[in-house]
C-alpha cells in the first residue's frame, strides 16, 4: 500500500508525517519522532511498556496503528513534565523507589496520572487494579503502589486538603 | 565516617522519570541498518537447502547473511559459556524451535522482516526429542551430531559431597523420606528485550557494540576471540538495561549476526529480538529434574540429604557458570542445616530446546538447590507430624557455628539463622495462623501456611577456583578525584536496575567523607572502566562493593601522605575522623577530600614516594562468596472448586549483612518476591512432542501483575560478612531464590486434607484441581 499522511497532536505539537499504513503507533512515536521514552515490550498487548494516551485513554500503542492517531492528541511521558514542573506522578515515582530498571515506569507512569484524573483518593486494591493490565519485572509493584498513593496525596494538598506530604515537587 | 549509608533517592531516578533513558533500542545513528533473524519453525531437522535469492532481490535489503557466508568469516558457530559451541546461524540442522537460520539488514524494521517471508528454506524433519529422561534412552535420536563422535545425548556427570558417608547414614536413620520433583524451565523475561547496535569503522577497524549486556567486559573479550578482531579494537557499551535477571549475561546468534551484518554492509546495525524471539532463544532457567532423599530421627533430628538431578541443557550446553561448577552451586542443596553428610549426583542432557540454563537470578542453581531441601524439610515435617516451623528452628545451624562448613564443602562466612526465623514467625503471627487454618479447615476452607529458610552464596567469586571461559571473576575499579573534590568512581559491574550509580557513590562517600552527590559511577563501557566479570549471580556487591570500598580506602591512604603535607606533621600523627584528616589531639587542625584533592594536584611539596594526584586502581578478589540468607513465610488460600491459589500474605526476613541502601535493598527484596509468585503458581516455558515451545508469547508465559502479588511484609537482621570490606553480602536475587519453596509449601500445606503430598510447579489452577483429584500432572510437556 502507498504511505499515507497523517497528522498527530502529540504532547501538544502537531506533527505531520507520511507513514505506512501498517505502521504501529510505538514506532511512529519512536522511530518517526524520536520520542524514545515510550517503550516496546511484548507485541500483544499484554505488557504495557508501550502506554500512551490517545486523546484521554491510555491505550498500549504496539497494538494501535498511526493510521488511528490521524487527528488525533498523544500523550507520551515526554508530555508529563509542564513548564520544568514534574507531574507529581513523576516526581512520587523517584520518592518512593517506583522504578529500578526504568523500562516499565513511563507507561505504569501515563496510567497512574489517568487513574488520579478520574479517582483522586484510590485505594491500594484499585491502584493495584488500574495497573493490572500491565507488568513490572523488578519492583514486585509494592513501591508502584506507594508512588500512586504518594501522588494521590500530595494533589489533595494541592487542592488544599490535608494529607499533603510535606516537600515541594521539584528538580 | 560521614554515613552516606541510608535510603537515598536514586541518582538513576531524573532520566528514567522523564522517558530519558537510553536503551539500546533508542538508539539511532546515521546510516544504521535493522537486522531480523529467520528461525527455524522446527524442532529438529536437516536443512536440506537455503535460498535467500528473493529476500536478497527486496528493494530495501542490503544483505541477507546465512551460515555459509558467516562460515567463510569464520562465524558460523561460536563458544557458550560452558566451553561447548553453538550455530550462530544453522548450517547442518536446526536443533530447536526458533534456532536462527538466516539474518536479514534492510533498510527499514519492517522490510527486514518482510524479507524473512522471502527465504526458502527446505527441511528434512527428523525425530524430535523434549524429555529429558527419554534423551538418554538407547536409540534416541542424537542431537549434536555436529561433535566429533558424539553418539548419545549425554553432556556430563557431576558429583560434590561423601557418597559412601551419606549412603551409610541414610542405612541406620529412623526416617527416611523421598520424592521425585520438577524445577520447571522458565524464563526470565526481562521487559527490554535483547538486542544491539554494531558499527563497524572500516578505516581503523574499530568495533562499537551498544548491547544489553551484564557482562560488557568479558563481551568483548569473547568478541575478540570469536571475531578475530583485536580487543583493544573493540568497544562494548551497555547503555541503559530494562532488567537482566541472567538473560542478558550470554552473547547471543543476534549480536554475531549484527557484527557480521556490520562488517559487512560498513554501515551500523541494529538488531532487537521481539518477545517470542525471546522467549523461544534466550537464555532459560532451571529444566532441573531432581530426585531427593532425606534422613532423620524419629525425633525430628535431620542427618543427612540426597539428591539426584536430570538436569536438561537444551540442544547447546550455553549454562552461565564458572568453569568448575558445571551444575552451579547447585551443591549448596544442604542449605542451612546442620548434617552429618550429604551427596549429590547431576547428569545433563541435551534435547530439541532452546539453549542456556542458569539465568533468572538463580545464584547459579542455588535457586533448585533451596528448592529441594525446602520441599525436603516439609514432606519430612509431614511424615514426622512435626510443625514445619519447629522442625526448620530445631536444625538450623547455631550462631556459634560459623563460619560453617557444609557437608559439600562450602564455607558459610556468617549467620544467625535462629533469629532470622523467630523475628519471622513473629512478624507473621505464627500460632494465630495456625489456629485460623485449624479454624477454617472445620468450615471447609483451605489455607495453608508455607515456610522456607534460605542460605546463598553469592559474590562469584575466587580467583583460585572460579572462572567464566578462562576469565577469573575479580573486579577492577578506577576512583579519579578531582582537583576540587568531585570524583569518578569507574565500575565493571553492570546495573539493570540495581541502582549502581546510588549505592556505589555511597559506598565511595562513605569512605571518604564526601557527598554520593559529588560522585559519578561510570559503568557499561570498556574504554571507560577497568576490567571486571559483570553483574550476575548477585556479585556486584559482594565483589565490585568490595572493590570500591578499597579503592576509596587506598585514595584516603594517598590523602593522608598529602595531607601531612599540608599540615606539616607526620603521617602517623594523622587520624581518620569525621571524614577527614586530622591531627591527633588537635582536631582543629584537618583537611577534608576536597581540600587535600586540590593539594595534591598544586605546586605544594609532597613527602619522597608521594607523586601527586589521589586517582588510585584496585582489583578486588574475594576470598570467599558471601552467604545471605533469610526467612519467608507464605500464606495460601485454594479454592478446592477452581484450584485458583491467591498469596494473602508474604512476610519475608532477608539478612544480607551492612545495607548500604536499605530502600534499594527492599526493591530487589520486592521483585523476587513477584519472581517467585511467578515460578510458583504462573510461569513455565513447556514443549509438546513435536518441540513446539508453547510459552512463546506472554499470552502463554504468564507474568505476575500488580493484582496477583500481595503488600510484602519485610523485616530484616543484619549479620555482617566477616571478610567482606563494609560488611556487606549480596542481595539482588535472594528472594527469587527464597520465596518459591515458601509458596509451594503453602499451597501443599492448603492441600494436606486431600492427602495430596507434592505438585510441580507452577501450580496453576488446573494443575492444582488435578492434585486435588488424585492426579500429578506433568507441567513441562504437553504429552504423556
Amino acid at each position: 500500500m502507498p504511505d499515507m499522511q497523517i497528522t498527530v497532536t502529540v504532547n501538544g505539537s502537531p506533527f505531520t508525517r507520511e507513514v505506512e499504513p501498517r505502521l504501529l503507533l510505538i514506532h511512529f512515536l519512536r522511530d518517526d519522532l524520536g520520542l524514545t521514552g515510550s517503550h516496546w515490550g511484548c507485541d500483544t498487548s499484554n505488557c504495557g511498556a508501550c502506554v500512551v494516551w490517545l486523546d484521554e485513554i491510555p491505550v498500549k500503542s504496539c497494538t494501535v496503528l498511526a493510521a488511528m492517531a490521524d487527528g488525533r492528541r498523544v500523550l507520551t511521558v515526554e508530555g508529563l513534565e509542564r513548564r520544568g514542573r514534574l507531574d507529581p506522578v513523576q516526581e512520587a515515582f523517584a520518592r518512593c523507589h517506583g522504578l529500578q530498571c526504568g523500562f516499565c515506569t513511563p507507561g505504569m507512569m501515563l496510567t497512574a496520572r489517568w487513574l488520579l484524573d478520574h479517582h483522586p483518593d484510590p485505594s491500594p486494591a484499585e491502584i493495584r487494579e488500574a495497573l493490572s493490565g500491565q507488568v513490572c519485572r523488578c519492583t514486585g509493584y509494592e513501591n508502584i503502589v506507594r508512588s500512586v498513593q504518594w501522588a494521590a496525596s500530595y494533589e489533595a494538598g494541592l487542592d488544599g486538603k490535608a494529607g499533603a506530604p510535606a516537600g515541594e515537587a521539584t528538580q | 565516617m560521614s554515613g552516606a549509608y541510608g535510603p537515598l533517592p536514586r541518582k538513576e531516578d531524573a532520566r528514567f522519570i522523564r522517558g530519558r533513558g537510553l536503551f539500546v533500542d533508542d538508539i539511532t545513528l546515521p546510516g544504521m541498518l535493522y537486522g531480523a533473524i529467520l528461525r527455524s519453525p522446527l524442532a529438529h531437522a536437516r536443512i536440506v537447502s537455503i535460498d535467500p535469492a528473493a529476500a536478497r532481490a527486496h528493494p530495501r535489503v542490503e544483505a541477507v547473511l546465512t551460515g555459509e557466508e558467516l562460515a567463510e568469516l569464520g562465524l558460523a558457530w561460536m563458544p557458550t559459556l560452558s566451553q561447548d559451541t553453538q550455530a550462530v546461524l544453522a548450517t547442518d540442522k536446526v536443533r530447536f524451535q526458533g534456532q536462527e537460520i538466516a539474518f536479514v539488514v534492510a533498510q527499514d524494521r519492517y522490510s527486514a522482516r518482510d524479507a524473512l517471508e522471502l527465504i526458502h528454506v527446505e527441511y528434512e524433519p527428523l525425530p524430535v526429542v523434549v524429555d529429558a529422561e527419554r534423551a538418554l534412552e538407547p536409540g534416541a535420536p542424537v542431537i549434536r551430531d555436529d561433535l566429533p563422535g558424539k553418539a548419545d545425548n549425554h553432556i556430563f556427570d557431576w558429583e560434590a559431597g561423601d557418597k559412601a558417608a551419606t549412603d551409610a547414614v541414610f542405612a541406620t536413620a529412623d526416617v527416611v523420606v523421598s520424592q521425585d520433583m520438577l524445577y520447571p524451565r522458565s524464563h526470565p523475561a526481562p521487559l527490554e528485550t535483547c538486542g544491539i547496535v554494531a558499527d563497524m569503522d572500516r578505516v581503523s577497524g574499530r568495533l562499537t557494540v551498544w548491547s544489553t549486556s551484564q557482562a560488557p567486559h568479558a563481551h568483548r573479550t569473547i568478541y575478540a576471540l570469536v571475531a578475530g578482531i583485536p580487543e583493544h579494537k573493540i568497544r562494548v557499551i551497555s547503555p541503559d538495561i530494562g532488567g537482566g535477571f541472567g538473560n542478558k549475561v550470554p552473547i547471543y546468534p543476534g549480536y554475531i549476526c549484527a557484527i557480521a551484518g556490520a562488517m559487512t554492509t560498513g554501515r551500523p546495525v541494529k538488531w532487537v529480538e521481539d518477545r517470542s524471539e525471546n522467549l523461544m532463544s534466550t537464555s532459560f532457567a532451571r529444566d532441573y529434574h531432581m530426585h531427593g532423599e532425606i534422613a532423620a530421627t524419629a525425633g525430628g533430628r535431620v542427618l543427612a540429604l540426597r539428591a539426584r538431578v536430570l538436569a536438561d541443557h537444551g540442544s547447546f550446553n550455553a549454562t552461565a557458570q564458572p568453569t568448575k561448577y558445571p551444575a552451579g552451586f547447585f551443591h549448596i542443596f544442604t542449605g542451612s542445616y546442620d548434617l552429618r553428610a550429604a551427596h549429590c549426583s547431576v547428569t545433563a542432557v541435551y534435547t530439541n530446546k532452546a539453549p542456556g540454563g542458569v539465568a533468572y537470578s538463580c545464584s547459579f542453581r542455588v535457586t533448585e538447590a533451596v528448592f529441594l531441601v525446602e520441599r525436603m524439610m516439609d514432606l519430612l515435617a509431614r511424615e514426622l507430624g512435626m510443625d514445619p516451623a519447629d522442625l526448620r528452628m530445631k536444625n538450623l545451624l547455631r550462631p556459634e557455628q560459623f563460619p560453617y562448613t557444609c557437608p559439600t564443602g562450602w564455607q558459610y562466612d556468617s549467620g544467625d539463622y535462629p533469629r532470622a526465623l523467630a523475628l519471622a514467625m513473629d512478624m507473621a503471627g505464627y500460632p494465630e495462623l495456625r489456629r485460623e487454618q485449624a479454624a477454617r479447615r472445620e468450615r471447609g476452607e483451605y489455607m495453608g501456611i508455607g515456610i522456607s529458610f534460605f542460605t546463598e552464596g553469592v559474590g562469584a567469586g575466587p580467583r583460585s577456583h572460579m572462572d567464566i571461559l578462562g576469565l577469573g571473576m575479580a573486579d577492577g575499579v578506577s576512583l579519579r578525584v578531582h582537583p576540587t573534590g568531585t570524583a569518578v568512581l569507574g565500575v565493571s559491574c553492570q546495573t539493570q536496575g540495581q541502582g549502581h550509580e546510588t549505592t556505589f557513590a555511597q559506598i565511595v562517600a562513605h569512605e571518604l567523607g564526601m557527598s554520593p552527590g559529588d560522585i559519578d559511577v561510570v559503568h557499561g563501557d570498556t574504554d571507560r572502566t577497568p576490567f571486571g566479570l559483570g553483574t550476575y549471580g548477585s556479585r556486584s556487591t559482594p565483589v565490585s562493593g568490595a572493590a570500591a570500598a578499597m579503592v576509596a580506602r587506598k585514595v584516603r591512604e594517598r590523602a593522608r601522605a598529602v595531607a601531612s603535607a599540608m599540615l606539616e606533621v607526620s603521617p602517623d600523627d594523622l587520624e581518620w575522623a569525621a571524614g577527614r584528616w586530622q591531627v591527633r589531639g588537635d582536631p582543629a587542625q584537618a583537611a577534608g577530600i576536597a581540600e587535600i584533592a586540590m593539594a595534591a594536584h598544586s605546586a605544594l611539596e609532597l613527602p619522597d614516594g608521594v607523586e601527586g594526584h589521589l586517582d588510585a586502581e584496585v582489583v578486588y578478589n574475594p576470598p570467599n562468596l558471601t552467604f545471605p540468607f533469610g526467612a519467608y513465610i507464605c500464606v495460601t488460600d485454594v479454592d478446592p472448586g477452581t484450584g485458583q491459589v491467591t498469596v494473602r500474605r508474604f512476610i519475608a526476613v532477608d539478612d544480607c549483612g551492612v545495607r548500604i541502601n536499605p530502600m534499594i535493598v527492599e526493591g530487589q527484596v520486592h521483585g523476587g518476591l513477584a519472581d517467585g509468585i511467578g515460578m510458583a503458581l504462573m510461569q513455565v516455558i513447556a514443549f509438546d512432542a513435536e518441540g513446539n515451545c508453547l510459552g512463546g508469547s506472554f499470552m502463554d508465559y504468564l507474568l505476575p501483575t500488580s493484582v496477583e502479588c500481595p503488600s510484602w511484609e519485610l523485616g530484616q537482621t543484619v549479620t555482617p560478612s566477616p571478610h567482606h570490606p563494609i560488611g556487606a553480602k549480596g542481595v539482588g536475587e535472594s528472594a527469587t531464590v527464597g520465596s518459591p519453596a515458601a509458596i509451594v509449601n503453602s499451597v501443599l500445606d492448603a492441600l494436606a486434607p486431600f492427602g495430596v503430598r507434592h505438585a510441580d510447579m507452577p501450580l496453576t489452577p488446573a494443575n492444582v484441581w488435578s492434585a486435588i483429584q488424585g492426579r500429578r500432572l506433568r507441567t513441562d510437556l504437553a504429552f504423556p
